[in-house]
Order: structure tokens, then C-alpha cells, then sequence
């Protein structure tokens, strides 16, 4: 029997398919169209302290192989988001990772604090990357020192092992990664969107009223799966992979490419059973490639 | 939310850009009227949403407009052609509201489409119906005579059929010339339904008579997990695709 198992900052996963942050809400919608309970967690969406309307709609637009979003962080606020993930153990028998915005070192504390004492939450993922909420996509993961103090501010008050979520639009994805290691975070989420921009034909002007926005899709595998490869050399903290994946052999490329687990992000939106199907082709996939545990070909790449 | 393969059955132009489509399945389910359905186009990352104008047994017929290259490519799929689509999305018009009471359908462009369901649906249970669809030209007009037809079934007397349907366009190439608002504010009614675009529905929200209006947004998902559909309302956000696209219109905040 091949196993599916992986151990992620020391929490043991069924199998490495999580669905990413912002594509699968809080996980109750998904529960009427499929058992999420196949899965091997859920990153949910990103909590802040207040209610966010977000962003002025339109929000999404279409691109060539991959989607634009431009929601700006809309969530219920943290006080109404620990209920509902706290309720969310009545039909997701499993941890959950739950992710962390804000706007200050402070918020992320705060969030942080509240949201790791939940009893099913597993992990906290600091969405340090979101393209949506400052001027021209500029985020706290695009400079070092954001980056380290929101990490060990954060790492003061969880309980729980912390995953900080980059952005891929730096020069050197690895300077930033190490320095969110140096400032203790247990693994590291690679990648959040890419920064795009998508214009209407015939008036030259931006489709989207934010103008730049984050790029998602099929289109962005190849760069995120670059910059797993590349961090994985550097660190020696677990990473979770994420960007473009459609089909199980995605899995394997992240793995091999270093990733612990990997999740699936906006191609739930478009193809709600994707992540059932990853989960029932993986098997088939591992006999076919000769694997015995999916653990064995973390990192392999490099091998 | 329910996702299954429907094949094309008819595919075909009605009005300038504007297709009318038959997709036959199984639809293992009851769709309401103001619901719609998402499809899957080859060759394109997201769903175009699309409102039901129909249902016929197992069959989803919808009325569409060529607006980009998605809706182009599927105004080009020839009868046969299989397509993948999420339907049982969306809360639906509220039929219950026009029980014994005089209701007027008001419809802008595409947005006539999911009014003829509503229609249907509605016409035996509420006292007197009228319609008004409004286009912008000649060219662009649909619908006019299937409305006539469930209308005269209902009042009956044929001789004053013209009066339950009343067709405007902005330039008066045809019926009436003027707006949809035009003909509303004369005409005494005790509730509304309307789908059409945000300006119209903004403008008969305004005239602040009791009804309910069918939003469009752009969309990722259609089952309410992206956030991308979201618009205000006086009880808070709520998501075009989950708990709308129909709402009470005095509940919408019009930005």
C-alpha cells in the first residue's frame, strides 16, 4: 500500500492535498458539493481584525490560462471568523490552517493570538503577501525587515506553528525566506499570486477598477514551483507549495521540488472537484511512478 | 450547486448578439426561476455565468449575449457539442411575493431572459401581470411575442393583449421610444420584478415602490466561496452569487 502521509511541522497529514487560502471560504460550501474530510487540511480565508468589505467590484477578470483577483481581504472580521472555524469541527474532523492578514505588525499579533487558541486550527498562515490592499501591490513580504518583525511578533503570541506566506513578485525569493526562518516561523508557504494586468481591448484601460491584481492559474506553475525549488536549498524548514496546480502530477512536482504539502488554490473555483480527483489519482500516479510513501520524494530534485 | 454535462441542442441567434440555446442533460434536481448556471468554455480559465430563461424537462435553455471572447467562442459550438456546467446556483426571485397582487416584469436587454421563467412560473398565481422590456434599437429586441403568449393565456380576453406587453427602445427604432423607468412610473402596480442592467435597476430602485432585483456581477467561482461577487446591502455584504443575484431592491446600496 503506497501511503499518502506527510508530516507537516508536526502535524500529520492524511495525504499532502490542502486547498489554499481565499479559493475554499471556510470550508462550509465545499461541504455540501463534496466530503472535505478527504482532504488533507484547509487553508481557510484570511482573517483581519475588523470586517473587510474589500475592494470595489469588478473583482476578477479573465486572463489566458489563469485569472486576475482583486478582492482586497473581504472577511467577517476575527471575532465572527473564530466562531465559524470554531463550528467548522462539526463537519471538518480534521486541523485546519488558518491564515492571518492585516495592516500592522500589531494586527497580525492580535489576529494571531486569537485565532491559534482555536482547538482545530493546526497551523497559522501569516498572509504576508496579499497584492490587493496597499498601492501598486506593495506587500510586507516584499522587504526583509517587514518580514522579520512580523514574524517574531507573531511567533510571541501562537501557540501553534506558524507558516509565513510569501510573495513572488521580489528579486530574490530566497533572501526573504531565509529571513522569515532566521526570525523562527516553523515553514513557509510559497508562493502568493503574481502581480498582473489585464486591459480592455478596444479602450487600453485596466479591466479591473484597482487596475493591478493578483495572477493565479495554470499559467503561474512554472515560476512558484521555481521559487519552491530554489528556497528549498536554502532552508531547513518545510514548505508548502502552491500556484497552478491542476492535476496530480502538479503534487509531485512540488514535492520533488521540495514541498511537504501542497495546496490547490484557484482551480477550485472553476473545477470544484479537483481536489477529490487529485486525491483519488494520486494512488494510480505513485504505482505508476514506482513511489512507495509520497514523503520519499520530497525534495528529490536536488538529489 | 450541481455539476454535469449538457449537450447542445440549438444554438441560435435571435437578435443582434444575442443567442438563444437549448442544452439537454440531467438535471436530477427543481432549478427556480432567477437562478443560473455557469459554463465551462474550452480554451478559457473561468465559468461565464449565465441566468435561465427556461427549463423544459430535463432541458436548461438560457438566452445569452456576446459581450468577449467567451461568449463569442460560444456562440460558435454547433448543436451536439458538450459542455460541463455548474447549475442550482443562486437563491432565486421570490414567486411567493406576486400571490394576488398586480406585478409588473421589467426587463433591460439580456436581462428580459430570466424574466420569461419568472413569468411563467407566476402567471396563474398573481392578480394581473404586465411586462416592459426595454432595448436599446430595433435590432436588439427579443421576446416581445413569447411574453404575449403566457400573457394572453392569462388575461384571457386576446383584444387587449398589447397593453400587458409594452416594448421601449432608447432610440424609438421600435415599440415606444424611451426607458423602461418611462413606462413603470404610469403604470399602477403593487410590486415588481426586474433584471437588466445597473443603471436601469438603480433608476426603478429609486422610484421606491416594493420589488426585487436580479444583480450581475463578474464572477470566479458562482458558489460563494471567492468573494468576488460581493455588493453592499443594507443588512450587510452579501454575494451576488449566494445569497443574490436576486435581491429586494429597497436592500441594495447603489454605489
Amino acid at each position: 500500500m503506497n501511503s499518502l502521509n506527510v508530516n507537516l511541522a508536526g502535524l500529520v497529514l492524511d495525504n499532502p492535498i490542502i486547498p489554499a487560502s481565499g479559493t475554499f471560504g471556510f470550508g462550509y460550501e465545499f461541504s455540501k458539493i463534496y466530503n472535505i474530510n478527504i482532504l488533507g487540511s484547509i487553508v481557510l480565508k484570511s482573517v483581519t481584525k475588523k470586517k473587510l468589505f474589500g475592494n470595489p467590484t469588478p473583482r476578477i477578470a479573465e486572463c489566458e490560462n489563469g485569472m486576475l483577483n482583486s478582492i482586497g481581504l473581504e472577511n467577517p472580521g476575527v471575532k465572527d471568523a473564530v466562531k465559524k472555524i470554531f463550528n467548522l469541527k462539526k463537519i471538518f474532523k480534521k486541523k485546519v490552517v488558518a491564515s492571518v492578514a492585516g495592516f500592522s505588525k500589531d494586527e497580525y499579533k492580535f489576529v494571531t493570538e486569537k485565532i491559534s487558541k482555536i482547538p482545530n486550527v493546526g497551523i497559522v498562515e501569516l498572509n504576508l503577501s496579499c497584492p490587493n490592499v496597499e498601492e501598486d501591490g506593495i506587500n510586507f513580504s516584499s522587504k526583509k525587515r517587514s518580514v522579520i518583525s512580523i514574524c517574531k511578533a507573531v511567533k510571541s503570541v501562537s501557540s501553534k506553528p506558524i507558516f509565513a506566506k510569501l510573495s513572488p513578485n521580489v528579486t530574490d525569493i530566497t533572501e526573504i525566506a531565509l529571513a522569515a526562518q532566521g526570525a523562527d516561523v516553523d515553514g513557509i508557504t510559497l508562493c502568493n499570486t503574481l502581480l498582473g494586468l489585464e486591459l480592455e481591448s478596444k479602450t487600453g484601460k485596466p479591466v479591473l477598477p484597482r487596475k493591478i491584481a493578483g495572477f493565479s492559474g495554470r499559467a503561474i506553475k512554472p515560476i512558484n514551483l521555481r521559487c519552491v525549488y530554489q528556497v528549498y536549498k536554502k532552508i531547513n524548514i518545510p514548505i508548502m507549495g502552491v500556484g497552478g496546480v491542476q492535476v496530480a502530477e502538479d503534487i509531485l512536482d512540488y514535492m520533488s521540488a521540495g514541498a511537504v504539502a501542497v495546496q490547490v488554490g484557484s482551480e477550485n473555483l472553476v473545477n470544484p472537484m479537483v481536489c477529490q480527483k487529485i486525491i483519488e489519482d494520486l494512488p494510480k500516479k505513485l504505482r505508476e511512478y514506482r513511489i512507495k510513501n509520497i514523503s520519499d520524494i520530497i525534495g528529490r530534485s536536488h538529489r | 450547486m450541481k455539476q454535469n454535462f449538457f449537450h447542445i441542442a440549438l444554438n441560435k441567434k435571435i437578435a443582434k448578439n444575442t443567442f438563444f440555446m437549448i442544452l439537454e442533460g440531467r438535471l436530477e434536481c427543481v432549478l427556480k426561476p432567477g437562478q443560473f448556471i455557469n459554463i465551462k468554455i474550452d480554451g478559457f480559465f473561468l465559468r461565464r455565468p449565465i441566468s435561465i430563461c427556461d427549463i423544459y424537462r430535463d432541458s436548461i435553455i438560457i438566452i445569452y449575449k456576446i459581450f468577449g471572447q467567451g461568449t463569442q467562442k460560444l456562440s460558435e459550438f454547433s448543436k451536439g457539442k458538450v459542455l460541463d456546467i455548474l447549475y442550482d446556483l443562486g437563491n432565486g426571485f421570490n414567486l411567493e411575493n406576486a400571490y394576488n397582487k398586480n406585478v409588473v416584469l421589467v426587463g433591460g436587454g439580456v436581462g428580459v431572459s430570466p424574466l420569461y421563467f419568472l413569468a411563467k412560473n407566476i402567471e396563474k398565481n398573481c392578480k394581473s401581470l404586465k411586462v416592459i422590456l426595454g432595448f436599446k434599437t430595433k435590432s436588439e429586441v427579443f421576446f416581445e411575442k413569447e411574453f404575449k403568449k403566457i400573457l394572453s393565456i392569462h388575461n384571457k380576453d386576446d383584444s387587449f393583449e398589447l397593453n400587458y406587453v409594452t416594448v421601449v427602445t432608447e432610440d424609438g427604432s421600435f415599440g415606444s421610444k424611451g426607458l423602461t423607468t418611462d413606462v413603470l412610473k404610469n403604470l399602477k402596480h403593487d410590486y415588481y420584478f426586474s433584471c437588466g442592467p445597473k443603471t436601469m435597476l438603480r433608476a426603478i430602485s429609486n422610484l421606491g415602490k416594493d420589488g426585487e432585483i436580479s444583480l450581475e456581477e463578474r464572477m470566479a467561482c458562482g458558489f460563494g466561496v471567492c468573494m468576488g461577487c460581493s455588493c453592499k446591502t443594507l443588512y450587510g455584504n452579501k454575494r451576488v452569487c449566494t445569497e443574490g443575484p436576486v435581491f429586494k431592491s429597497s436592500e441594495v446600496i447603489f454605489e
